[in-house]
């Protein structure tokens, strides 16, 4: 019987003929944490009396969530994980580094073919280099810091296939808002989803991480996509690890096969308080925004900022409108210095804060006020997501945060390309 | 185990079971004053020790903060239904013994504020005020084991003991 990318990536790490519902203890080849969940895991290490770590090399905790520390107690889990990692040696990202999903691709932790489990739900990114990654919570992260396993229920797949090419102004973020407002939140709980067609096979790598990123808000357990030689050059940039790339069998059993055509849609807005709450860009535009941020896991690469430079080149944000941005590394922060892009969105007004997540999470830099609304690339919109329950938040592409700011209100970015 | 019932909607995110303006500490007790926040501020202060938790599809989606079941167990809430739970949520509920029953009649059926008692070797779920008993999706073996030892940290103690 034939089988999807899932099935082969834990048959392949559990030594068994798996499929779809069984339960296997699968060999790691690589784990992470962040700031925000690193803490609990370190208790749960302790709790669960490990003397090691199976392999310091194949772990890594980064400093992400809340960098520098806003507070007191954050500065203790941030000391808590420092010590930690310097007594077993396993790879520490510390403040300014970047965002985790960032870090683990660029830093070659993870290539095609590859199992990785994160302490992070957006831990389903490397999905878009062919790898099966998965969020955890903390005390799974531990339990594999300590054996280099963890036991998996192999996922059914949900297949979606995209047909046709994208209109102007219409990027990967924007498809995958649209995907999540067919298929709702919970649309692929419990899943794997495997994503095809020319409009993914025309991305660039950058562009497949936002789709990928976003499989957990339908609830996917991993966003999957085949490696083309795009993946596997890029991967080659970054990593020096051998890459196992894996493709579905033709009869591959899929729990459920979706096709949307991708010619016709506009650029999408998740509008508050749900992130499948999407509606064409038509239906929003003219909503005043106080905020904008650019950044995080999902959007906050390079050619993100370079979508967004292009339209706020010249330009200046709104008055009574901020901008926040934040790369999603260090590496990509320093890009962003030596192609003038970075000089081009300060002079716009635009404000940048230490790579890492930014705002998204509401722990700091950049909490909006009562009652305004922030327009974002971040991929959650959730009642108090950026630290305020009395804030409103619609996510959008990096190139309508770019047009939304320079008017004060949700905009078409197609008016301003 | 006995208590009542305490009703939220669809889609109950972890950043409304536990805001990640509280993910400065893992100890259980400050985070348990935290607990359903921005879903309900005065949440803390209405419910009582043993009390439940109905939610409706896909409950504890979001985050991957193994937070968001502690707050809820550290309360006092001694299960969660609903009628779906995310993935990860049901993962670390599992993994820090928070018993979770999945029941889409149960969830939908019972009234905010009846009592209800529930025999978890069973799975069953009696709401003592209409005296209807509704039964929860089993756990897969694997995962029963886990269960039986309390939680992922005494099983994998165990485990190491062999």
């Amino acid at each position: 019987m034939g089988k999807t990318i899932a099935e082969k990536i834990l048959s392949n790490h559990s030594g068994k003929d798996a499929f779809a519902g069984d339960i296997v203890i699968a060999d790691i080849d690589f784990c992470m944490g962040q700031d925000g969940t690193s803490g609990i895991a370190i208790d749960s290490f302790n709790k669960m009396q490990a003397k090691s770590v199976f392999e310091s090399q194949k772990i890594a905790m980064i400093l992400d969530h809340s960098c520098p520390s806003p507070n007191e107690g954050v500065s203790a889990i941030h000391k808590k994980i420092r010590e930690f990692a310097h007594k077993f040696k396993i790879n520490l990202y510390d403040i300014g580094c970047g965002v985790c999903h960032q870090l683990v691709p660029e830093q070659g932790y993870v290539v095609p073919g590859n199992l990785v489990i994160g302490a992070d739900s957006h831990t389903c990114t490397y999905g878009a280099i062919n790898a099966f990654s998965t969020g955890v919570g903390s005390t799974d992260f531990a339990a594999a810091m300590i054996s280099g396993k963890l036991w998996f229920k192999v996922p059914e797949t949900m297949k979606i296939t995209y047909k046709g090419d994208f209109a102007k102004g219409v990027y990967s973020k924007d498809l995958m808002l649209y995907t999540i407002g067919k298929i709702k939140a919970d649309g692929a709980t419990y899943m794997a989803m495997e994503f095809y067609g020319k409009v993914i096979e025309n991305m660039s790598v950058d562009a497949r991480f936002t789709i990928s990123n976003m499989a957990i808000e339908a609830g996917g357990k991993a966003g999957l996509m085949e490696a083309d030689k795009k993946t596997l050059d890029w991967v080659k940039k970054h990593s020096k690890l051998k890459p196992n790339p894996q493709t579905a069998d033709k009869d591959a059993k899929y729990a459920k096969t979706l096709e949307f055509d991708v010619s016709k849609i506009s650029p999408q807005i998740a509008k508050p308080h749900a992130v499948d709450n999407v509606a064409p860009i038509e239906e929003v535009a003219g909503t005043p925004v106080q905020q904008g941020f650019i950044g995080t896991c999902t959007n906050g690469r390079m050619e993100d900022f370079e979508i967004a430079a292009k339209i706020l080149k010249g330009k200046k944000v709104k008055d009574g409108c901020r901008l926040v941005l934040a790369p999603a590394s260090k590496t990509i922060f320093l890009e962003l210095m030596k192609s003038g892009i970075a000089e081009t969105l300060i002079n716009a007004g635009g404000v940048f804060v230490t790579p890492g997540c930014g705002p998204c999470v509401g722990t700091h830099n950049g909490v909006p006020s009562d009652g305004e609304n922030v327009i974002s690339t971040a991929n959650r919109n959730f009642l108090g997501r950026m630290g305020n329950r009395k804030a409103f938040i619609y996510l959008g592409s990096p190139a309508t945060v770019a047009a939304s700011v320079i008017e004060g209100k949700i905009t078409d970015p197609r008016k301003h390309s | 185990m006995k208590g009542k019932v305490h009703k939220f909607g669809d889609n109950v995110d972890t950043d409304q079971i536990i805001p990640a303006r509280y993910l400065n500490t893992s100890d259980p007790e400050e985070l348990a004053k935290y607990c359903m926040e921005d879903a309900d501020p005065d949440f803390v202060n209405r419910m009582n020790k043993g009390d439940i938790i109905i939610g409706g599809e896909n409950f504890g989606c979001g985050s991957s903060r193994e937070h968001a079941p502690i707050s809820i167990k550290a309360a006092g809430i001694s299960a969660v239904i609903a009628k779906s739970f995310a993935r990860i949520f049901y993962r670390n509920s599992i993994n820090i013994g928070l018993p979770i029953l999945e029941s889409c009649e149960a969830a939908e059926e019972i009234q905010e504020g009846s009592e209800v008692s529930i025999d978890l070797t069973s799975g069953e779920i009696k709401d003592l005020s209409s005296g209807k008993i509704y039964k929860a999706q089993p756990f897969p073996n694997f995962m029963q084991k886990i269960i039986d030892a309390d939680g992922l940290i005494s099983y994998v103690k165990r485990k190491f003991k062999k």
